[in-house]
């Protein structure tokens, strides 16, 4: 089913090829690397492995379709007064007045499954947590599957699958939004990390006891860790719901639940507690996969319908073998 | 003022390491903690900030009054609000952040006085100043002790602990945090001072406490326990019979004198 993704694309000559290639790389590049953000940085603030990245990211990719296809949301009396009209298609700004308040919901989600599932946890093995994780992760899927199951899945991209033309190549409008997208949520992690509690989180994630006997709630800390993080996968799964990648505008039942163990390979190659490894990563690999798809299509009878799928365990295996850190992650990272 | 009295605490819910503790920490004052390893004096500090559940310990009897609040089970972010800071055994400064951001971290309940409390670090520090944008875990011992103290000043509390601020340093630095810690005194925060090095501590405080398996077995004015002479066996490492003078270890039979609280 992800083939589609991979398929060769019509070519009209090397160079335009080699560009829509490029192009198409780093976008998906920059969707990897967002969710390999929202994976580092729960890792960072609390040393789990988020497992339930996929659920999360799905849950905000579907509170994103359900904010701009219907009035009325699922569970509440009261409708979106933001949405567009019924049959329309958003403008660009209340689209991203939307995407805003489905992040919003998102981070909420990721801080009340903090709440109920994490914090009691807290100072319990590292192991137990992460196997936590996977629990939400199987908790949320029913969740994403039929409780939402009435809305349309539409994500009503206002620019569709419109493209500008560029030396020859298509460049889709939705690849430039993800790219657009990366480098915002980049850099604002950049800032957050340098605010107060973004000083306070790096602190808790290098010594919890030393950080609380500064007076810095820890709680609060985990808190906004996973908000964040919700947060930033939804902001992937939303953009890879996106236009020509698989799921053609829609939020996808097949595609979006696994989409988050897609990025567990960049967030190993990058080193789990480091934000450029994140970024870097998700770059590499999804470069690795979208030139091993154009390039490789004539080997597809040998290597296998999908075979672009793995290369990025390829990719991550070779870099382990000589880097069991990882590209940039700090050489006495912990166990998971 | 700090007052503890007739604490217990449990390690595990079986290891009971305070066994009725109490001692009191007046406004303005030095007051000397000591003992040997496993007095329970660590312990003492943790209960104090709100500590213990990171180290499966739980106060069990007992009361820590502050200033007439019961902090006993506080959390340990609103006993910093409360004006008790600790600078933790072994410094723990926060080794990937720098200097400027362990100090940040300091000022995390108290975001108001931080400009003042930074210039305040820094006068006090100036070698901080110069490596104010370096990882805090590149610095020397002496240059992190410096920066545990600082971190914690960033707070403003009433009440400093600090549990062992001269552990691994070299003689001149430990004069150096014993003069600090005058000088933060003498501007009004009052001091519990956790220490192994009997010597250093006593010469600033008022008031000490011996410890000895989790209670207090001495307590008494600074000087006065300089010159007790059990103090000076057991803790000071001096054997003279009126001047202090070391003794040959040929001579020393321990066995022979018994510590006069140990009945």
């Amino acid at each position: 089913m992800i083939d589609v993704l991979l398929l060769a694309q019509e070519s009209t000559g090397f160079f335009p090829t080699f560009l829509q290639t490029l192009i198409k790389g780093l976008a998906l590049g920059s969707i990897y690397a967002v969710m390999g953000i929202g994976f580092v940085i729960v890792f960072k603030g609390t040393q789990v492995l988020n497992f339930a990245a996929g659920g999360i990211a799905m849950a905000g990719a579907l509170f994103m379709s359900i904010l701009v296809n219907d009035a009325g949301l699922p569970f509440l009396p009261f409708s979106n007064p933001l949405a567009p009209e019924i049959g329309t298609t958003p403008s660009i700004p209340r689209w991203l007045i939307n995407l805003v308040l489905a992040l919003i919901i998102a981070a909420i989600l990721g801080m009340v499954l903090e709440r109920i599932a994490i914090r009691p946890m807290i100072g319990q093995p590292l192991f137990s947590m992460a196997v936590i994780t996977l629990g939400i992760e199987t908790a949320l899927g029913p969740f994403n599957r039929d409780a939402t199951s009435l809305t349309a899945r539409s994500l009503q991209i206002p620019w569709g699958l419109e493209q500008w033309e560029f030396l020859g190549a298509g460049i889709p409008k939705s690849y430039v939004g993800a790219m657009v997208a990366a480098v915002l949520c980049f850099l604002s992690i950049n800032l957050f990390f340098r605010s107060r509690f973004g000083v306070a989180m790096r602190a808790v994630a290098f010594d919890q006891e030393a950080a609380q006997a500064q007076g810095i709630n820890v709680g609060r800390v985990f808190s906004i860790a996973w908000g964040l993080g919700a947060a930033l996968v939804a902001v992937g799964a939303i953009f890879y719901g996106m236009g020509p990648f698989p799921p053609q505008g829609t939020v996808s039942q097949e595609i979006h639940p696994v989409l988050a163990f897609r990025v567990l390979p960049v967030i190993i190659l990058g080193g789990l507690d480091s934000i450029p490894g994140a970024l870097y990563g998700g770059l590499l690999i999804a470069s690795a996969e979208v030139f091993a798809g154009q390039y490789l299509a004539q080997w597809t009878s040998v290597l296998g319908a999908g075979y672009s799928t793995i290369v990025p365990y390829i990719v991550m295996l070779i870099v382990l073998l000589v880097r069991p850190y990882g590209l940039f992650g700090s050489e006495e990272i912990r166990r998971v | 003022m700090l007052e503890i009295s007739n604490l217990e605490v449990v390690y595990n819910e079986v290891a009971l390491v305070l066994r009725g503790l109490s001692i009191e920490v007046p406004d303005g004052s030095v007051v000397a903690l000591l003992g040997s390893n496993g007095a329970g004096k660590t312990t003492t500090a943790r209960a104090t900030t709100g500590l213990l559940d990171n180290h499966e310990g739980k106060s069990t009897k007992g009361t820590i009054m502050w200033n007439g609040q019961d902090i006993t089970h506080m959390k340990p972010s609103s006993i910093v609000r409360a004006g008790i800071s600790q600078v933790m055994e072994g410094r723990r400064c926060f080794g990937e952040l720098t200097v400027d951001e362990n100090l940040a971290t300091g000022a995390f309940t108290n975001k108001d006085g931080a400009k003042r409390n930074y210039d305040r670090v820094m006068e006090l520090f100036p070698r901080l100043l110069e490596r104010r944008k370096q990882l805090a875990g590149y610095m020397s011992g002496g240059e992190q002790q410096m920066l545990a103290i600082g971190r914690a000043m960033m707070a403003e509390p009433k009440l400093m602990i600090l549990d062992e601020p001269s552990l691994g340093l070299a003689p001149l630095l430990v004069q150096q945090v014993r003069d600090v810690i005058s000088l933060i005194n003498s501007e009004g925060t009052s001091i519990l001072l956790i220490e192994q090095n009997a010597m250093m501590a006593l010469s600033i405080a008022d008031f000490g406490y011996i410890m000895e398996n989790g209670k207090i077995v001495m307590d008494g004015e600074g000087q006065k326990l300089l010159a007790d002479d059990d103090v000076k066996e057991f803790y000071l490492g001096l054997h003279g019979d009126e001047s202090g003078e070391r003794k040959s270890f040929r001579d020393v039979k321990h066995y022979k004198r018994r510590k006069k609280w140990a009945s």
